[in-house]
């Protein structure tokens, strides 16, 4: 017995930034070389109306009209997100009530963000494989636009508001191979939301600094990108070997490496130093940014709509970033 | 190891620079538009090359390419 992706659907909002769009705010740059640095054409922000849960709630109701699968048979449900309703109670648990899912089920939110869908994939697994649902509904919903200075080029030329929903079921086979995972809290300040929670919350003279762009008063996502950058240089590539010694697998038996979207140049280096040939490669970042904890299971979407995901696919999964925190899989098509 | 082996590969790494522009004395930041991208490249570039990951702190210690050179060597030894 083991668990098996069954369907996922997706979400996006409807407000799309250009990289004309971004050379109206940063008038050094152009929309050429906007899209020579990040390998990003557009991204989707969403409204302050529309959070993360919203997206989240859309995709969910996307998933069951497109795969026919019955709310009363969702068995567990975790969001994933780092945009939450509330401090408490967990988000899930609200999505839990709007979807009309069953009262007998388990629902709890994880705050993870770039490793969200592996490390909930291994969590889904777990679930079913320890007897305890046959169905776990996992949960995506973002909204890094939301901490994104509107003077910081990085973060708003690289990074997409989404939603997501995966269905993952109880199957014969182990479509779902063995998890690596892995953390490193050395690495929190190289990417995090500076004033967000209840260590240094906002004051007065926070709200007042940020007053020409409205307070930002759930914080300020800071990125070190040269930290990283290098973080994903160390550890990418040895995560990749331990997920194939794992499984029992080499490099050329994979069909598609699916990592998470974290940037075009973080992409292509891996891809150098572990030598993917390009047609292995998933890059899905041109027209989606990157969508942090949907980005892996829009690729795979993506890749399936595109026919490189078939019967008989052995697809390698990593996700990796804020944290530090990696984790990563092989999947059986 | 040779230094022209570096540069040439950092030539080739950024197409707009001008051929023969670079020699070990010369500042890497002073290539036009220099960006926290040209430092994502260099790193990259020498972990590809050479098997070594500077990090932020280190390429802040190296201006030129004769620095960049001497930090990968140490690093090897």
């Amino acid at each position: 017995m083991g668990a098996k992706i069954y369907h996922i659907s997706y979400f996006l909002p409807s407000k799309t930034v250009t990289n004309q769009d971004l050379s109206v705010d940063f008038p050094d740059q152009n929309p050429e070389q906007i899209f020579k640095k990040t390998g990003v054409s557009k991204r989707t922000h969403t409204t302050p109306d529309v959070i993360g849960s919203d997206m989240a709630f859309l995709a969910a109701e996307k998933l069951f009209k497109e795969s026919g699968k019955k709310k009363g048979e969702v068995g567990f449900l975790i969001f994933v997100s780092e945009g939450n309703d509330y401090i408490a109670p967990a988000t899930g648990v609200i999505l839990q009530d709007r979807l009309g899912l069953p009262t007998n089920i388990c629902a709890i939110d994880i705050p993870l963000g770039c490793s969200g869908f592996t490390h909930s994939l291994g969590f889904a697994k777990m679930v079913i494989e320890s007897g305890q649902a046959d169905n776990v509904l996992l949960l995506f919903g973002d909204t890094p636009s939301f901490g994104s200075h509107p003077k910081d080029f990085a973060l708003r030329s690289l990074f997409s508001d989404a939603g997501a929903a995966v269905w993952v079921e109880k199957s014969k086979s182990n479509a779902v191979g063995e998890f690596i995972y892995g953390t490193d809290g050395a690495g929190v300040k190289s990417l995090y939301v500076e004033r967000s929670g209840f260590r240094n919350p906002i004051d007065k003279q926070w709200l007042e600094n940020q007053e020409d762009v409205g307070g930002m008063p759930i914080g300020r996502m800071r990125m070190d990108g040269i930290e990283i950058f290098t973080f994903s240089l160390n550890v990418v590539p040895q995560l990749v070997a331990n997920i194939l010694a794992k499984n029992n697998l080499k490099m050329e038996e994979i069909d598609l490496f699916v990592f998470h979207q974290a940037s075009n140049i973080i992409l292509k280096s891996i891809q150098r130093k572990l030598r993917i040939p390009e047609e292995k490669m998933a890059y899905y970042l041109e027209n989606f940014g990157n969508t942090v904890s949907m980005s892996i299971p829009i690729a795979l979407s993506e890749s399936a709509r595109e026919g490189r995901i078939g019967e008989g696919s052995k697809v390698l999964l990593a996700g990796f970033g804020i944290g530090y925190s990696w984790s990563g899989t092989v999947i059986y098509f | 190891m040779k230094i022209e082996r570096l540069i040439e590969k950092l030539e080739n790494e950024f197409e707009d620079l001008e051929k023969g522009l670079l020699n070990p004395n010369f500042n890497f930041r002073e290539i036009e538009d220099w960006s926290s991208m040209h430092a994502l490249v260099i790193i990259a570039l020498i972990d590809s090359e050479y098997d070594v990951l500077l990090n932020g702190g280190d390429l802040k210690g190296a201006e030129t390419v004769q620095d960049l050179f001497d930090m990968i060597q140490k690093k090897l030894s």
